[in-house]
């Protein structure tokens, strides 16, 4: 049965619709960030599942959605990382005179505006890549963008080395961008992330997937992916939907590495070595196991294999062969990941009778 | 003036030269066919006319303005809708989702009552509504594809060959509701295997042999004629 007309939903139930997952999300993860003591190893598993749900359900946007195959988005995080490191390093020199981590107001403002920069900095980058490659056909985007990552991770390593501060005033305040440790990474900036920090963004970009999912924006993304020649029938503009989601996936990819760069204390810091194409297979692997398309199942994929590489820690070597034999199975098994284009909440809602 | 007048259109993929100085028009209010056999270059006519595939010479003229280079969204929005060959619908979003998606370039507010009008029409879809479309049979796919691209409210629908690989009771229904759309004001150029059905149902006609048009002439003159009967009506 079709309703007779749109029901008229009121101002408040609008609002309260789209504010309030936003709020109880923001919430429960800055709340996290409270009850988890920092420096503990429950914190560094929970960070490596949050940046995991990030680049997996920003992936899903390219490789799920719109049904194209990316293999760089470990450059994207390299870029974000990177970019955002400079923001609160040098322009924090700028602004402070020092390089240490301000914990208050302007260091937080700063650090933000690193995430956001981080972003915009990689989405810029996914457009120069994406434009020209996104009019060819599928395998040129792979080979592009696994090319793409490769360079950036190797232009990183021929950086120069960091400039202490007291070395500032021997460096153009322009030519300091290029200092970026080397293949050593960049080690000196402030840790101003945390786990709040983590899951606030954890929970915007569930909640962007998801909404994206459900308008008609995302709906001319499947189609893409469904098939190219229909939705230019239907008058989709297919390459700047394509263009535009992988755009978006290198936006959030850049966050997730900007988050990754000031997360210190837990053995990560920004280092080349640290976004090479294994960082892009892990991406690409749970997107393919928890479904092309699925926001949950990427985002459940994540926390599994993230925790399954911990498991798996001892016999590390063994790790990545252990991914690619379950890369096969689930081809095999399942080709659509375990969860299809379909959520979580799909199947528990089905149950009832 | 005609709705659609198409001038000495040429079409090359690659080195394959598909149409050659293709002319035909289109009258307001027509239903048009072009019927040829396999590889005559019919889809590639109607590709050209979406913006599917680029032309390499000649003029296509819709609704007064040219509209040779525009982008196939772009030609979607002046009212000229495409229902390619093979149905083409979208396998793993809904019945829904994929009437919806036919709405996709209109920004005027009537998408919700076209919907339901579509569902009179094809109560079939109604009833399949939150179904994946994947799942319907050939000739339901066949109808989402005629209903996706009415979604567009066109004033030229261009339709490639819907009865293909459909039982001749579906074919008569789908050949119904194109009569039946043409009656509502919306101008048709159809694709069909079958000339038969295809010329019971056009005004004119237009015939089309290795990328050229080899003749033109009103349904009923070319369902008459010796050389029609002879290779596309399977008659003589
Ligand atoms: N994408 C393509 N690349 C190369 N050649 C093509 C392409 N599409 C069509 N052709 C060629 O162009 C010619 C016309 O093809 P077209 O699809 O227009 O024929 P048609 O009349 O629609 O045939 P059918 O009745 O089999 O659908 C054929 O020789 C075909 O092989
Ligand atoms: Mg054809």
């Amino acid at each position: 049965m079709i309703p007779a007309a749109a029901q008229p939903i009121s101002v408040t139930r609008a609002l309260t619709r789209s504010l309030l997952p936003v709020a109880v999300g923001l919430g429960l993860g800055l709340g996290l960030g409270q009850v988890v003591p920092t420096g503990t190893y429950a914190e560094k598993i929970l960070f490596d599942i949050g940046i995991n749900i990030i680049l997996a359900v920003s992936l899903n946007l390219v490789n799920g959605f719109t049904g194209q195959f990316s293999m760089g988005h470990a450059g994207f995080m390299a870029l974000g990382a990177y970019a955002s490191i400079v923001v609160t390093y040098y322009g924090g020199f700028a602004l402070f005179g020092d390089v240490g981590c301000h914990l208050n107001a302007q260091g937080y403002g700063l650090y933000f505006t690193s995430l956001v920069v981080g972003g915009l900095v990689a989405a810029a980058a996914g457009y120069l890549v994406g434009l020209p490659s996104l009019r060819l056909r599928g395998d040129y985007l792979a080979i592009v963008t696994l090319g793409f990552g490769e360079i950036i991770r190797v232009v990183l390593q021929v950086s120069y080395a960091v400039v202490e501060p007291e070395e500032m005033a021997t460096v153009d305040w322009w030519e300091r961008p290029l200092h970026l440790g080397k293949s050593l990474g960049f080690v000196h900036q402030g840790a101003y992330n945390s786990l709040s920090w983590t899951y606030a963004a954890v929970v915007l970009t569930l909640l962007c997937a998801y909404r994206l999912r459900e308008s008609t924006h995302g709906r001319a993304f499947l189609s893409v992916r469904e098939n190219e020649i229909a939705a230019e029938a239907v008058g989709i503009d297919t390459t700047r939907y394509k263009v535009n989601a992988f755009v978006l996936a290198a936006f959030f990819a850049g966050v997730a590495g900007a988050l990754f760069g000031h997360q210190l204390g837990t053995g990560t810091a920004a280092r080349p070595e640290e976004f090479n194409f294994m960082k892009s297979f892990e991406a690409i692997i749970m997107v393919v196991l928890g479904g092309m398309g699925s926001i949950s199942g990427a985002a459940l994929a994540a926390v599994t294999l993230t925790l399954l590489t911990e498991l798996l820690r001892s016999v590390q070597d063994y790790r990545m062969v252990s991914y690619a034999l379950l890369l096969i199975l689930v081809m095999i098994l399942r080709p659509e990941g375990l969860f299809g284009t379909r959520e979580l909440w799909h199947f528990l809602r089905r149950r009832r009778p | 003036m005609s709705l659609l007048e198409v001038d000495a259109l040429d079409v090359h993929y690659g080195a394959i030269h598909a149409l050659h100085k293709v002319s035909l028009a289109v009258e307001e209010g027509e239903i048009v066919t072009l019927i040829g056999s396999n590889g005559a270059g019919k889809s590639t006519t109607l590709r050209a006319l979406s913006g599917m595939v680029q032309s390499s010479g000649g003029t296509i003229v819709y609704g007064g303005r040219s509209i040779v280079g525009l982008r196939s969204d772009e030609i979607v929005r002046l009212g000229l809708a495409h229902a390619p060959e093979g149905r083409g619908i979208f396998g793993s979003l809904t019945v829904r989702e994929n009437l919806e998606l036919g709405a996709f370039s209109r920004r005027d507010g009537k998408v919700r009552s076209d919907l339901e009008r579509m569902f009179e029409r094809f109560p079939i879809l109604q009833e399949r509504a939150q179904q994946s479309a994947g799942t319907l049979s050939g000739g339901e796919q066949q109808m989402l594809a005629v209903a996706r691209a009415l979604m567009a409210r066109p004033k030229l629908l261009l339709l490639d060959e819907p009865s293909l690989g459909l039982a001749p009771k579906i074919v008569q229904k789908i050949f119904a509701i194109v009569a039946e759309i043409n009656r509502d004001g919306v101008t048709i150029l159809l694709v069909e295997q079958n000339a038969h059905l295809a010329l019971s149902v056009a005004h004119r006609a237009y015939v089309l042999e290795t990328g050229e048009v080899k003749m033109a002439g009103s349904a009923s003159e070319l369902a008459a004629s010796d050389e029609v009967r002879k290779a596309y009506l399977g008659v003589g």
